[in-house]
C-alpha cells in the first residue's frame, strides 16, 4: 500500500498580514509560513495508517521557503520518503497550476491513496486534492474524518453539517480530502526532528513551467474594514471587566 | 453559451440546505445583470418536490437512483455534460461539503475556471464581478468573473435565505440522465450525530472557545465563567480536532448552527467556517488580542484583550455582583 500526502505551506494567520504594491496579492516579504492545518491532519492519517497496515507513506511538497522543516518533521513522525517539488511559485501561483505539474509526477509514485487537506485558507481557484484527482482522473471525496483500508478499497467518513456522518466506500487508487484525522497531529520532540535531518533525505524533482489556466485575475485586494458596528471596549482591565459585567447584566444574563 | 446563472441546489436527507437559497439569490441578481435567466439544478432521486420554493425562473432535474445520496462522482458526470452543452454565464455551487468538491472536479472536467469562496456578486454594465474571502477572512478579493463560463463557489454571509424562495413553485424540466453504473465511491450508510450530551443549538448563552485558549487545562477557565453565567462551552473546530471538547460543542460548518441570547467569543478569529454557525446569535461579544481578527466584524461588543487576563477577573466579578 502507497500513500502519498500532498502537504502545502500557507501564510501563518496570527501575523499581520499585509498588500503589496500591485494591490492584488499578499506581500510575501515578512511572512511567515507554516504548513496547512489540514494538510497536517492528512500527514498524521496518513501514519495513523501505516502504524495499521504497514502502508509506506510519501510527503510531497512544493519547495516554499522552510519547506524542509515540515518534511523533516513528517519524516519524524513516520514518512517514509520525501519528495519537494521544485517551481517558480512566485507570480500568482494558483491549485490548479500546482495539481496540473504535480499530476504526472505523482502518477510515477503509483500510489493507492492520496491525502491532502480538504482545503487551505489561500485556497483561490478550487481545492487542490480534489483538482489533483481531477488531472490524475481518480475518485475524490472530502471533508473526510475516518480513512480504513482494505481489499482495494477505504472506507471513509464524509462530514456534513450538524453532527451527520456518511460512510463511504471509495474504490482505491483514489484521493481523499482530510478535514481532520482520528487522532490529533502527533507532537514530536525536536531532537527526533534533528535526527530525521541527518538521516532522511529529501529527494527534489522540477514541477517544469506551471500553467495557470483555471484561476480568475484579481484585479483587487484589500483587507475588510475589521470591528465596523462592534463597540470596542476600551480602557484598564478592571473597566473592561465592570462594563462587561452590566452589559451581560443588561443582557439578562449573570 | 448563454448568459445565463445556474444554481447548483444542495440537499441532505430530503431536506434542501439553507446555502442553496443564499445561491439562489445571488443568482438572482447576476442574471439580472447578464440579462440571462436563473436556473436551479436539482439532482436526485424522486425529489422533484424540493423544487417547489426554489425562487428560480426553471428547475433542470436530473432523476436517477444512483443519485439518492450525494456522491461527487455522479454529480460531475451529470453536470459535465449539462454544462458543456448549455455553457451557462455563471454557475453557483456551495462552499460545502458538498458543492467543493464538485466545482474542483469540474473545473478540470470541464476546462472552466473556478473562483472559490465568493462572498458576494456585482454587476456593472454586463461585467460580472466577484468578492471573495481569502486567509480566514482577513482579506477579499475582488475581480471580473471570467467569460464565457465559469464556475463558483459561494460563502454566506452576502445574502439572505428569503431572497432565494418562493411561494410559487417553478417549471421542472427533466434532463436525460448518463449512464451511472459504476459509481467508484458509493454510501454505505449515514450515522447519526453523538447524543447524551448537551444541545448547543438551544442554549441562551455560549461560551465559545476558539485556538486562543491554547491547552487543554485552559478550557476550565471558560468551564468557570460558563458556570456563573448559567452558560454552556462550545468551541470551533481546532479544539474540537485536538479532542478537547466533543464534536456535540462544535459550533460552525461543520458542527452545528447556534442562535443564543449572548455568544461570548474567548480567542476566536471568526473564520468564515465559524462565523457561519452562529449568525443566528442576538448578541456577539469577542474577546480576542488580535484587533485585525474578523469576529470583531460581526460582533456587538469586542475587547482587544488577553483572554487569560480578563477572563478570571470577569467570572470572579460577576461572582461578587450576585
Amino acid at each position: 500500500m502507497n500513500i502519498v500526502v500532498l502537504a502545502k505551506l500557507v501564510p501563518d494567520l496570527v501575523e499581520e498580514l499585509e498588500i503589496d504594491d500591485s494591490g492584488t496579492a499578499l506581500d510575501m516579504t515578512w511572512l511567515r509560513l507554516i504548513i496547512n492545518e489540514l494538510d497536517d491532519h492528512a500527514i498524521e492519517q496518513s501514519i495513523l495508517l501505516k502504524e495499521k497496515t504497514g502502508a509506506h507513506v510519501t510527503v510531497v511538497a512544493p519547495d516554499f521557503e522552510d519547506i524542509d522543516d515540515i518534511l523533516y518533521t513528517a519524516s519524524a513522525k513516520g514518512a517514509d520518503r520525501l519528495i519537494k517539488i521544485l517551481g517558480d511559485y512566485e507570480s500568482g501561483i494558483n491549485n490548479h497550476a500546482i495539481a496540473r505539474a504535480f499530476a504526472p509526477i505523482i502518477r510515477e509514485l503509483s500510489p493507492d491513496l492520496i491525502l491532502s487537506g480538504v482545503q487551505a485558507h489561500d485556497d483561490r481557484d478550487g481545492s487542490l486534492g480534489a483538482l489533483l484527482a481531477g488531472y490524475m482522473d481518480l475518485p475524490y471525496v472530502g471533508y473526510v474524518a475516518s480513512v480504513a483500508i482494505g481489499d482495494g478499497q477505504a472506507t471513509i467518513t464524509k462530514e456534513y453539517p450538524g453532527g451527520l456522518s456518511a460512510e463511504m466506500a471509495v474504490s482505491l487508487p483514489a484521493v481523499l480530502g482530510i478535514q481532520v484525522a482520528e487522532e490529533p497531529p502527533r507532537y514530536v520532540a525536536v531532537s527526533k526532528v534533528r535526527q530525521a535531518m541527518k538521516t532522511a533525505e529529501i529527494e527534489e524533482i522540477d514541477a517544469g513551467d506551471f500553467d495557470l489556466a483555471g484561476g480568475a485575475k484579481v484585479t483587487r485586494m484589500f483587507q475588510p474594514e475589521v470591528g465596523e458596528g462592534a463597540t470596542m471596549l476600551e480602557g484598564s482591565l478592571d473597566d473592561i471587566a465592570d462594563e462587561l459585567v452590566s452589559i451581560l447584566k443588561e443582557l439578562g444574563a449573570g | 453559451m448563454s448568459n445565463d446563472i445556474y444554481v447548483v441546489i444542495e440537499h441532505i436527507r430530503g431536506k434542501v440546505s439553507e446555502i442553496s437559497y443564499l445561491m439562489l439569490a445571488a443568482g438572482h441578481q447576476l442574471a439580472e445583470g447578464s440579462g440571462g435567466e436563473l436556473a436551479a439544478v436539482l439532482l436526485g432521486s424522486n425529489t422533484e418536490n424540493l423544487a417547489s420554493d426554489l425562487a428560480a425562473q426553471k428547475v433542470l432535474y436530473f432523476d436517477a437512483s444512483e443519485l439518492a445520496d450525494f456522491t461527487p462522482g455522479a454529480y460531475v458526470q451529470c453536470l459535465q455534460g449539462l454544462l458543456t452543452t448549455d455553457a451557462p454565464r455563471a454557475i453557483i455551487f456551495g462552499h460545502t461539503s458538498i458543492g467543493m468538491e464538485v466545482a474542483s472536479l469540474l473545473s478540470v472536467k470541464t476546462n472552466l475556471p473556478l473562483v472559490n469562496s465568493c462572498l458576494s456578486f456585482s454587476t456593472d454594465g454586463g461585467s460580472l464581478q466577484y468578492t471573495s474571502q481569502l486567509y480566514g477572512g482577513k482579506i477579499l478579493a475582488e475581480g471580473e468573473i471570467p467569460g464565457p463560463s465559469c464556475l463558483l463557489t459561494l460563502v454566506p454571509g452576502g445574502y439572505k435565505a428569503e431572497d432565494g424562495q418562493s411561494s410559487t413553485p417553478p417549471p421542472v424540466t427533466r434532463v436525460e440522465v448518463p449512464d451511472l453504473s459504476g459509481q467508484r465511491i458509493t454510501v454505505t450508510q449515514y450515522l447519526e450525530p453523538e447524543s447524551g450530551d448537551v444541545d448547543i443549538s438551544t442554549q441562551e448563552l455560549l461560551v465559545a472557545v476558539g485556538r486562543g485558549i491554547q491547552l487543554e487545562d485552559n478550557i476550565e477557565l471558560a468551564e468557570e465563567l460558563a458556570e456563573v453565567l448559567s452558560g454552556v462551552v462550545c468551541a470551533s473546530r481546532p479544539v474540537v480536532d485536538q479532542g478537547w471538547l466533543p464534536t456535540t460543542r462544535l459550533v460552525g460548518k461543520s458542527g452545528f448552527q447556534v442562535k443564543p441570547k449572548i455568544y461570548l467569543a474567548l480567542g476566536i478569529s471568526g473564520a468564515p467556517e465559524h462565523t457561519e454557525g452562529i449568525a443566528g446569535s442576538d448578541t456577539i461579544i469577542a474577546i480576542n488580542t488580535d484587533p485585525a481578527a474578523p469576529i470583531f466584524n460581526i460582533a456587538k461588543y469586542g475587547i482587544v484583550e488577553d483572554i487569560f487576563d480578563l477572563v478570571p477577573l470577569l467570572t470572579e466579578k460577576i461572582e461578587e455582583s450576585r
